[in-house]
């Protein structure tokens, strides 16, 4: 039976939680509610109050005592209800798990899930896309898994590491995406990309939700004759530059899409990457497709019109499929 | 945790424990106190020492009466001015000055300074700039000890500037809610930099803030270092009870400014005067040799070993070499 993205983050805290005795969870409502979206509903009645811990709404606590726990030698896995209020532990995140290593050489094994995304209607403070908050910090690594399986395979990976992980879970994955998981026990390697489908002529280049996106305007530019490439970036930081630069060298045009907004995005990071390492393969600009420079808006047409679909990536990659 | 070193306060054999706890707490008080001369008003003023310095002195009775009462599974989040917790808890002093001069030597290899430092093998997590995020994180330990089955207390130390911050009522609000072992220790020495107290809170003391918590807080006098290690007695009492967090209030001055280039003129010069005949070393001493602990001669040998002391950390420290910048992308992740 196929697997949805929810449930295969479900599966990977599951076996994790069996696994290591180390291994537990807190968050808001993530207990005896299961969850505001029940990624972690039955988890309590299995697992008992000592793992699954219901927090006061205070995030600043929830990734505060994660650290706590991390440099004690636990695995916490905490729950943000919804990414956007990530910002409420902030500091917690960027200037006390990140930096533990490096200055004093403390590892802080946790994770911070994180559910992402808009196309929920869920207007500003429940739709924001907040992951280059955390890219821009060296010390952080930072998930984006686009399908089922790099879902579980990562947030198994994540338990495992032992340096903090923010796991971004798209929220409009949840239910819609669905496919068939091998029995075994298998892991995600933190730090590849993978390439989802190949082609000659064009690559895009994107994570999260825009996969499908990309994969879909694939489809119809085959259509008229394109060839194009799909990379998942999957591990936002750190960055797979070599897998990303070695599809341009081989197709020389590259659009680069995310759902996160324009400035400062990963587009950004990842043009002047190429720039800097295959300059000479590139046949034509590179071209970004991202949500404008705006806050997320609720209403469905101005949703709509914020966030980039099929329509838009197919229309700026014909463009520079014909450049 | 390393070994905390067995310190020799009764050669003779002939103390009474009283006495044996006074000459252990001197001994810790006058190492932080001569440290901190030699970090602010040498190695800083000679450009040893480049960046920020923040010291505590006059404030030494509460990280000496506090971290003697901690054992091996206790774990220590110090605060800017508890650099006694780090002897006691088996820190090399020459480490130290090595970290406050950016050496390899430190315990940060020279990536942060002052008492930005921290080593789980000696139970101590390091700071961050922004003091109360301790806090939080404190809660976390309680909780990771809790669930390992340990009996150690996270002791969290901040100053009463940091309880103005939402992560120290956060933190707090998780402890007391989960009845966690935390120890709440606050040194309030009435400034938060520039700030005095009343701008800081509504309330007259950092304890009013307890019963907000359902938590039992306790105000000492934060200058008298037996006073504090009694008060801290009973509050490890209650936490290792099960009772859950309790916070100990420690009254004290800041005798400096902020950090060594505040020179606190905002600060009314009679409170120095008033603060100054209140300072921690000379209210232990004048206390055991009116109980007959020890007399003018021993207490001047015992300063003079602690400068001896110190000089040799000096010199190890001067002598550790500065970091290779080749090390500079070394540890941002675990290495495979």
């Amino acid at each position: 039976m196929p697997t949805t993205y929810l449930e295969a983050i479900r599966e990977g805290l599951w076996e994790e939680m069996e696994r290591d005795p180390n291994v537990f969870l807190l968050g808001e409502d993530i207990g005896v509610y299961g969850g505001a979206f029940k990624v972690t509903a039955g988890f309590i009645e299995h697992f008992g109050e000592k793992r699954v811990v219901d927090t006061p709404i205070s995030e600043a606590a929830i990734t505060g005592a994660a650290i706590g726990a991390g440099l004690m030698g636990l695995r916490p896995v905490a729950e943000m209800q919804f990414a956007d209020f990530i910002t409420c532990g902030f500091d917690q995140i960027v200037n006390f798990a990140a930096k533990c290593r490096y200055r004093w050489g403390a590892a802080v094994p946790m994770v911070v899930r994180a559910p992402s995304g808009g196309g929920i209607h869920g207007g500003p403070f429940h739709s924001q896309n907040p992951e280059m908050w955390f890219v821009r910090t060296p010390g952080l690594k930072v998930v984006a898994p686009a399908t089922a399986y790099d879902a579980k395979g990562l947030i198994k990976s994540a338990i495992r590491d032992n340096d903090p992980v923010i796991f971004f879970e798209h929220k409009a994955l949840y239910r819609k995406i669905k496919e068939d998981l091998p029995a075994g026990e298998f892991t995600v390697p933190i730090g590849q990309a993978r390439v989802v489908r190949e082609g000659r002529d064009l690559t895009i280049v994107t994570y999260g939700a825009m996969v499908w996106v990309a994969l879909e305007a694939a489809e119809k530019l085959a259509d008229e004759g394109a060839s194009v490439e799909v990379v998942d970036l999957r591990t936002l930081l750190p960055l797979d530059r070599e897998t990303v630069c070695r599809s341009v060298r081989k197709t020389g045009k590259v659009l680069l899409l995310h759902e996160d907004t324009r400035t400062g995005g990963m587009a950004g990071e990842l043009a002047a990457s190429i720039t800097e390492s295959v300059w000479e393969f590139l046949d034509g600009p590179i071209v970004r497709v991202t949500a404008p420079d705006t806050p997320v808006p609720y209403s469905p047409p101005l949703e709509e019109a914020f966030l980039p679909d099929c329509g838009k990536v197919v229309e700026k990659a014909r463009w520079l499929w014909r450049y | 945790m390393s070994a905390i070193p067995a310190l020799k306060t009764d050669p003779t054999g002939e103390r009474t424990p009283e006495a044996v706890l006074a000459h252990q707490c001197l001994y810790y008080m006058l190492l932080m106190r001569e440290m901190e001369d030699r970090i602010e008003r040498k190695l800083y003023r000679q450009g040893k020492i480049v960046g920020g310095v923040y010291v505590g002195r006059g404030q030494e009775a509460i990280p000496v009466g506090t971290a003697l009462l901690s054992g091996p599974d206790d774990v220590m989040l110090p605060s800017h001015r508890d650099l006694a917790v780090f002897l006691i808890r088996g820190v090399a002093p020459g480490r130290i000055l090595a970290q406050y001069m950016g050496r390899a030597g430190g315990l940060t290899r020279g990536r942060d300074g002052n008492m930005h430092m921290g080593d789980m093998k000696c139970g101590i997590v390091s700071i961050i700039s922004a003091l109360a995020a301790t806090v939080p994180v404190a809660a976390g330990i309680g909780l990771a000890l809790r669930y390992q089955g340990s009996s150690g207390v996270a002791f969290s130390y901040f100053g009463d500037g940091a309880t103005s911050r939402g992560d120290w009522h956060e933190g707090v609000n998780l402890a007391t809610v989960r009845k966690l072992p935390v120890l709440f220790i606050c040194n309030n020495n009435q400034y938060a930099y520039s700030t005095p107290l009343a701008l800081q809170m509504a309330c007259a003391n950092v304890a009013d803030r307890g019963p907000a918590y359902n938590m039992p807080a306790e105000m000492v006098d934060g200058n008298d270092v037996l006073a504090v290690h009694q008060a801290t007695r009973r509050a490890l009492d209650h936490v290792r009870a099960g009772k859950g967090p309790y916070l100990l209030e420690c009254k004290t001055f800041r005798m400096t400014g902020h950090s060594a280039h505040d020179a606190a003129h905002y600060v009314p010069k009679d409170l120095f005067e008033e603060w100054g005949k209140q300072d921690p070393i000379i209210r232990l001493e004048s206390r055991m040799v009116r109980e007959g602990w020890a007399d003018r001669a021993e207490l001047d040998e015992r300063r003079a070993a602690v400068r001896r002391e110190v000089d040799e950390a000096v010199a190890w420290a001067d002598a550790s070499p500065l970091p290779d910048p080749a090390t500079l992308l070394d540890d941002v992740y675990e290495s495979r």
